[in-house]
């Protein structure tokens, strides 16, 4: 349901674009939310975030680098890939999108997954990527986020996965919700050995992988602004007929309605995951000794 | 009743019956041998019809407003069926209902979604689409079943949790999220039918279950025909194809290794006839809940968590 947004946004994208080439030399950028035009180099100074404090859409390996230690990522499972076994087809074939997508993302599937270090401390991460195909979950994100929390539940390091995605991915039909599924089994059995899993949902996460994994962090954490929500906005409002409040479902909404923990801004996001793993982990001193 | 659409050659000639039976009757004129072979007609035509339905059509028996839904079904199944209510948060959601009663030899927890029959009814009910108290009744209901040992039986028939302001301000997802996770803990065997409309994840939230069983023209999918043509094809007239598309027929739906039976449903659709179809959900409940039994609580759990841990068609390498 909520990859209409994705589609939205993908218009809406093409604008960014648009206006971004107005300005010679691609050095600046144009803020959606406070329409300032923006030096690129500032901005990807202050991790991609706005002086309005909008956060900008930032690929895996953006998020990876600001937030854990230098160099410290090893990828797992990266030679998993989709195949197209409805043979679906809407206005193009699944096949020539999976294609597309992985040209321009140059990922395999919606998702990274492997370890890493947060201020010293291991770490098991998956981090989604709204740019290949709206981060939509099919059996790949499904099986690399399972695979990621059994990797977890054998290591004993927390678990931190960052959310960025429209939902089910259509093209697998009733595959991408029985993922739904199998991640939050998994998750209830990363529960029964007391791992912490923190789950950070960024902008945006909706339909089924906000129905599964998403909303299951034992931490739930978003970063500001963030649209959050099962169903999208515009398909309530066309349900309800009615226009929706100036910030419904935006992470601070959902902060106030008791589904979130905190919101945290991308600056302070290392320093809280890392206090936060910290404190929760159980099993950091035993590793230690 | 109103007929289908595909249906309305085949009402045509009822009618026609009809006629001739009446016309008979006034005029003292013998037409039986007409009318006999118009019904046989009409018997080859319901057959033929039902033997080659498209998924869309599929689609509308799914629908239909006289199907079996779940308090129909929990009375026909049960001995001393008694509902019970709400989610002890918020409110009671009429649009997942539930109860207890007692299948064969077995006490068991009933839970199911209620689309409702009249148009007071369906309005009450949401048509069948829950706000997450639903969900969360559903739950309590489940965690009550375990405490008590009592095997679990649910129902699907929902076009979708519901899309409103009210259910996202009370946590639709995380409703949903939790019942995934939580289903997966529960000890007592889960046995799901589909008997309508398997509609995404507000199916999903109450379907984590041991054996997954659809009638034969049920349908189950990740998002309603209508909705996929509307995103993808931007064209909600193209919600016919989609439906072929999606694979989201009884048939489709074990042949993904989803569900693991289809039970036959009588010629002409289960909503002619609930007796039928009533006895043969029993059996198969009673045959799957014979077998479950056999196994300790461990071995009920493993299997409903490996069933699932199993879906996903993707490519890997061999490792070298
Ligand atoms: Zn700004």
């Amino acid at each position: 349901m909520s990859i209409l947004d994705w589609f939205n946004k993908n218009k809406l994208k093409k604008t960014d674009q648009a206006s971004r080439l107005d300005i010679p030399g691609d050095l600046w950028m144009k803020c959606p939310s406070c329409n300032d035009t923006l030096y690129l180099k500032d901005l990807e100074q202050n991790k991609k975030v706005c002086h309005c404090n909008y956060h900008f859409r930032i690929s895996p390996e953006e998020r990876i680098a600001m937030h854990f230690d230098n160099g410290s990522f090893e990828e797992i499972e990266p030679q998993i890939e989709a195949i197209d076994f409805l043979k679906f087809k809407d206005t193009q074939s699944y096949e020539i999108r999976l294609k597309k997508a992985k040209e321009k993302t140059k990922h395999a599937d919606a998702i990274l997954i492997g370890t890493a270090k947060l201020n010293h401390l291991p770490v098991n991460i998956g981090v989604m990527d709204f740019s290949f195909m709206g981060g939509s979950m099919g059996s790949v994100v499904g099986e690399k986020i399972t695979r990621i929390i059994e990797n977890a539940i054998d290591n004993k390091f927390p678990l931190i996965i960052f959310t960025s995605s429209g939902g089910a991915r259509m093209q697998e039909g009733i595959m991408s919700l029985m993922q739904m599924a199998k991640t939050s089994a998994a998750l209830q059995k990363l529960a029964d050995v007391h791992v912490p899993y923190i789950s950070v949902l960024c902008d945006p996460t909706t339909g089924g992988t906000s129905a599964s994994f998403a909303m299951l962090g034992d931490i739930n954490i978003a970063e500001p602004g963030a649209l959050i929500s099962f169903a999208g906005p515009r398909v309530i409002e066309q349900t309800i007929r009615q226009k929706l409040p100036k910030g419904f479902q935006r992470s601070e909404f959902l902060l106030e309605k008791g589904m979130l923990d905190m919101v945290v801004k991308r600056q302070n996001m290392k320093d809280t995951l890392s206090s936060l793993v910290k404190t929760l982990n159980p099993h950091y001193e035993r590793v230690a000794k | 009743m109103k007929p289908l659409e595909f249906e309305k050659p085949l009402d045509d000639l009822y009618t026609k019956i009809d006629e001739l039976k009446q016309l008979s009757q006034e005029s003292n004129i013998d037409l039986s041998t007409d009318i006999t072979a118009i019904e046989k007609r009409a018997e080859k035509m319901k057959e033929d019809i039902y033997s080659s339905l498209t998924p869309a059509q599929i689609i509308q028996i799914a629908r239909h407003p006289n199907r079996p839904n779940t308090l129909s079904l929990a009375q026909l199944l049960c001995e001393e069926f008694t509902e019970l209510k709400g989610d002890r948060c918020f409110r009671d959601d009429p649009s997942i209902v539930g109860g207890v009663g007692k299948l064969g030899p077995h006490r068991v927890m009933i839970i199911g979604h209620q689309k409702g029959a009249d148009t007071k009814e369906k309005i009450k009910r949401n048509f069948g689409m829950p706000h997450p108290e639903g969900y969360r009744k559903g739950l309590r209901l489940m965690k009550m079943a375990d405490k008590f040992d009592m095997p679990i039986i649910t129902f699907i028939d929902t076009p979708g949790a519901y899309p409103g302001k009210e259910a996202e301000e009370r946590g639709q997802a995380e409703a949903i999220a939790r019942n995934l996770k939580e289903m997966i803990g529960i000890n007592v065997p889960i046995l799901t039918v589909v008997i309508g409309e398997g509609g995404s994840g507000g199916a999903l939230g109450i379907a984590v279950a041991n054996r997954i069983l659809m009638l034969e023209y049920a349908v189950y999918s990740v998002i309603s025909p209508e909705g996929c043509a509307s995103i993808l094809f931007r064209d909600a007239s193209r919600a016919e194809y989609a439906a072929e598309k999606l694979k989201m027929t009884a048939n489709d739906i074990v042949e993904l290794g989803i569900a693991d039976k289809i039970l036959k449903e009588p010629l002409g659709g289960a909503h002619n006839e609930w007796g039928a179809i009533a006895t043969s959900i029993k059996n198969a409940l009673l045959e799957e809940l014979d077998d479950l039994l056999k196994l300790s609580k461990e071995e009920i759990k493993n299997q409903r968590y490996n069933k699932f841990r199993s879906f996903g068609k993707f490519k890997e390498p061999k490792p070298a």
